[in-house]
């Protein structure tokens, strides 16, 4: 019953997304308020019974209702609730619905609280939200139903994938979609735009906004991907240019390039023609990283072509959409109004030269995931394209960028005085040129590139100090006028700081783990002592234990440096007998920003085990740099300019009324 | 596989063995050899798997390709000539780090001829502009816009 009543809601959504599509454009045309508010009420709808239709998912998964397909799959009846509810994300038909479900709940968003929006502009956003939802409620009911039942109910479910029952997996996906479906928003406002042919001022107010919203999101889904894979999957990477991280990493790329060219937007009314081209393109990329991952075309182009009827499905959805919406934007974008001149030196040129090093990186990537399919479909030539390609191809480029990154907050608008920046950054400059000569000569000789890189990363943070030094007087006025000018700073200048010193801080995390990272490995048998990076760990012994769904053996190292004695680590491996698989649970031990990392592999004959110790210096430092990023997302969205948007006439009147 | 895991989480089903990649018995005695080796290892594709070096895999394959690689250096082969046998062996596909030839030379230009084409573009965008500014600053209003601005003009005194 649960499951027809999700099913009967998914269709509902489907209808009421059909005429979310037609009636809004109808009555923009014939200028009726009537048929245009009708996306309103629709979009609400549809986000009603799109969210009931997830719930009763979840409520299957939860009931552990073995008779439909999904839950059978996916699921076990002594599965921690958590898992349970996480699973329904943690496979095909149940992330589409997560996916279809965050779509719903941005234009929901919209519907509600766009009310200063122009009335067809919002019916034609609207419409535009619902010609995707349709293509992925049809892509959902007809190739990858999540409510199919079994004619005979098994009695126990098949369990889901033990590598995926952590709590990375509560977070991860849901971050990750709210950041690509987020950006759907700019690109049907982008859509709407190039329909009614004028780009104005609400536009931008309203797209900037929303590109950050999602920008953060998808900021932290990586970060915490990336972790997660860095504990989980047992051999201490964090990132391996694989096919599906690139599928997020492309969106994010051409979202950073977007949220910086609305900014020009919005400030200087320049570079309009080209914020909506980027729209198109984030969102896009989001569409295609769905693409990639969902068809199995990564897998291998085989598989794709054994199974096609999802990839396919998809594949018309991408065409459709990346196609229809360039063909608008070249058959509309030459009639947009182009405003606001610069000069190249200027904040609007280094924004510029941003987005061609970031558009860029990200036609690396693009060309390093597809290239490889490209030339066995079109020439039978098998290749490979992996890390040591993008070290070579896409870190110069941020490395480039990275040294442009504190000259652009410092420009001023329109016409700039690069001497002038370079010498109020020439503090900056010497702390990353001492700290080069610090850590150079440390670790005397030794590859000069990793000296260079973290005097790098300490540029761009000291570059982004200075920043908020100059605008509040720091150092020139006394020092509590300079607190009261801190206190005067936009948020959105204190955020755009700190995300740009997340940047340089998550390079020198970057450099330091992969320069300096220890690693030991070795069969050892208890009381065996490793020494890694000056740290003693003694295995004091294994032990087998027992677990809700899985049994475990845990071996126990004990850790000192010198004559301390630190702590206890418990690393151990996990076997799920359902699937019988098994994973690695590495135990870390944080010190400061290093850890260190213990994971398990197999026991041998004689009762010694294979054991992996890293120490990771500064490795932490590669997820602080995101979330201080992400945090600096945050405050510029506080920013009580985007939160405003444009004046309420009705309310300030009532205020006027006087008091009985 | 493993790696497509560490990607995005929800989204594939495949059982992970969690097994280590490089075991401790296969470790060259010599520490500059073996630190060639997994030099090399980094750089070499294990061929089953999911974009994974032999480095990080634990597929039997990589194992395989590890001792082999090892067996290699140990005979007194240079990077280049293993990674010459492997070629040979298994075919570019086993590069994770593809050679500049004429079937990946676009994958090696694309970067800085992008990054050229856009500075080009930039900059003859930005004379243009220039000029065309500074012509659009000096034109005086169409006789069609004077019209225009006078009626609006109006308009707007009678409705005071």
């Amino acid at each position: 019953m649960i499951a027809e009543a999700g099913h009967y809601a998914l269709v509902l959504a489907l209808a009421l997304a059909l005429i979310q599509s037609f009636v809004p454009v109808i009555g923009a045309r014939l200028r009726d308020p009537a048929l245009m508010n009708v996306a309103r009420s629709t979009a609400l709808a549809q986000l009603l019974f799109v969210g009931a239709s997830f719930i009763a998912l979840v409520t299957l998964h939860v009931i552990s209702d073995f008779s439909v397909a999904n839950v059978y799959e996916n699921s076990h009846s002594m599965k921690p609730l958590i898992y349970k509810i996480t699973g329904v994300w943690g496979n095909h038909e149940g992330s589409m619905l997560l996916w279809v479900s965050i779509l719903a709940l941005f234009g929901g968003l919209v519907a509600a609280f766009g009310n200063n929006l122009p009335l067809s502009l919002r019916a034609h956003v609207l419409a535009v939200q619902a010609w995707i939802a349709s293509a992925f409620y049809l892509f959902i009911l007809i190739t990858s139903n999540p409510f199919l039942r079994i004619v005979n109910p098994p009695i126990e479910g098949r369990d889901l994938n033990p590598v995926l029952q952590d709590i990375g997996l509560a977070v991860h996906p849901p971050m990750l979609y709210l950041g690509y479906v987020g950006f759907s928003i700019s690109f049907s406002f982008a859509i709407a735009a190039l329909i009614e042919g004028r780009i104005d001022a609400a536009w931008a107010r309203w797209v900037r906004p929303w590109t950050l919203v999602a920008w953060i999101f998808l900021t932290l889904g990586i970060a915490m991907g990336s972790y997660w894979a860095y504990y989980e999957l047992g051999w201490g990477g964090w990132w391996f240019w694989d096919p599906v991280e690139n599928a997020s990493l492309m969106p994010w790329l051409a979202g950073t390039a977007l949220l910086h060219s609305a900014l020009v937007m919005e400030k200087r009314d320049a570079l309009k023609v080209w914020t909506i081209l980027l729209s198109i393109l984030t969102f896009s990329l989001s569409l295609l990283g769905t693409f990639l991952v969902r068809s199995g075309v990564i897998t291998s182009v085989h598989a794709f072509a054994n199974d096609p009827t999802r990839g396919v499905f998809i594949l018309l959805i991408l065409c459709l959409f990346i196609g229809g919406s360039l063909s608008l934007f070249a058959a509309r974008a030459p009639s947009l109004k182009q405003g606001g001149l610069f000069a190249p030196i200027s904040r609007e040129g280094a924004l510029v030269l941003n987005n061609l090093l970031l558009t860029v990186a990200c036609a690396v990537v693009l060309f390093g995931t597809l290239y490889p399919l490209a030339m066995e479909v079109l020439f039978d030539f098998k290749m490979s394209v992996g890390a040591p390609f993008y070290n070579l191809s896409f870190v110069p480029l941020f490395a480039l960028l990275l040294i442009a990154v504190p000259f652009g907050p410092m420009l001023a608008w329109k016409r700039g005085d690069l001497l002038g920046v370079t010498q109020r950054l020439l503090a900056a400059g010497v702390a990353g040129l001492v700290v080069v000569a610090i850590v150079w000569a440390w670790t005397r000789g030794g590859s000069a590139l990793a000296p260079l890189a973290i005097g790098l990363g300490v540029f761009v943070v000291a570059g982004a100090a200075t920043d908020l030094a100059e605008r509040t007087g720091l150092f020139r006025l006394p020092f509590v006028t300079a607190l009261h000018r801190a206190r005067g700073l936009p948020r959105s200048t204190w955020g755009g700081a700190l995300a740009h010193a997340g940047l340089g801080i998550a390079l020198i995390g970057v450099v330091c783990e992969t320069t300096w990272n220890s690693e030991y490995i070795a069969t050892m048998k208890p009381n065996d002592v490793a020494q890694v990076a000056g740290y003693d760990l003694k295995l004091d012994g294994l032990l087998e234990r027992q677990g809700p769904n899985y049994r475990e053996m845990v071996a126990q190292f004990s850790v000192s440096r010198g004559r301390d004695a630190l702590s206890v680590m418990t690393p151990s491996k996990r076997s799920f007998t359902t699937r019988g698989s098994s994973t690695t649970e590495a135990a870390l031990l944080t010190r400061g920003a290093s850890q260190l990392y213990i994971s398990l592999g197999d026991v041998t004959a004689d009762g010694a085990i294979a054991v992996r110790i890293y120490h990771k210096p500064m490795v932490l430092l590669i997820w602080w740099g995101p979330v201080l990023m992400a945090f600096g997302g945050i405050l510029s969205l506080s920013d009580r300019r985007l939160r405003v948007g444009a004046p309420k006439p009705a309310r300030a009147k009532q205020r006027l009324q006087p008091a009985e | 596989m493993r790696r497509m895991m560490a990607a995005i989480v929800a989204l594939v089903l495949l059982a992970a063995p969690a097994v280590h990649a490089v075991q401790p018995d296969e470790i060259m005695s010599d520490p500059a050899k073996e630190a060639r080796a997994r030099e090399l290892s980094r750089e070499l594709r294990c061929m089953v798997c999911q974009n994974q070096s032999i480095d990080d895999s634990d597929a039997p394959l990589a194992r395989d390709l590890r001792l082999l690689v090892r067996e290699r250096i140990a005979a007194g082969d240079s990077n280049s000539q293993v990674v010459d046998f492997l070629v040979a062996r298994y075919g570019e596909f086993v590069l994770l780090k593809p050679r500049f030839e004429r079937q990946t030379m676009l994958l090696w230009l694309l970067a800085p001829l992008l990054l050229a084409g856009g500075g080009v573009a930039l900059w003859w965008q930005n004379r243009r502009r220039a000029r065309s500014g500074a012509a659009g600053a000096a034109s005086p209003l169409t006789p069609d816009e004077e019209a225009r601005l006078a009626a609006l003009m109006s308009d707007d005194a009678t409705s005071r």
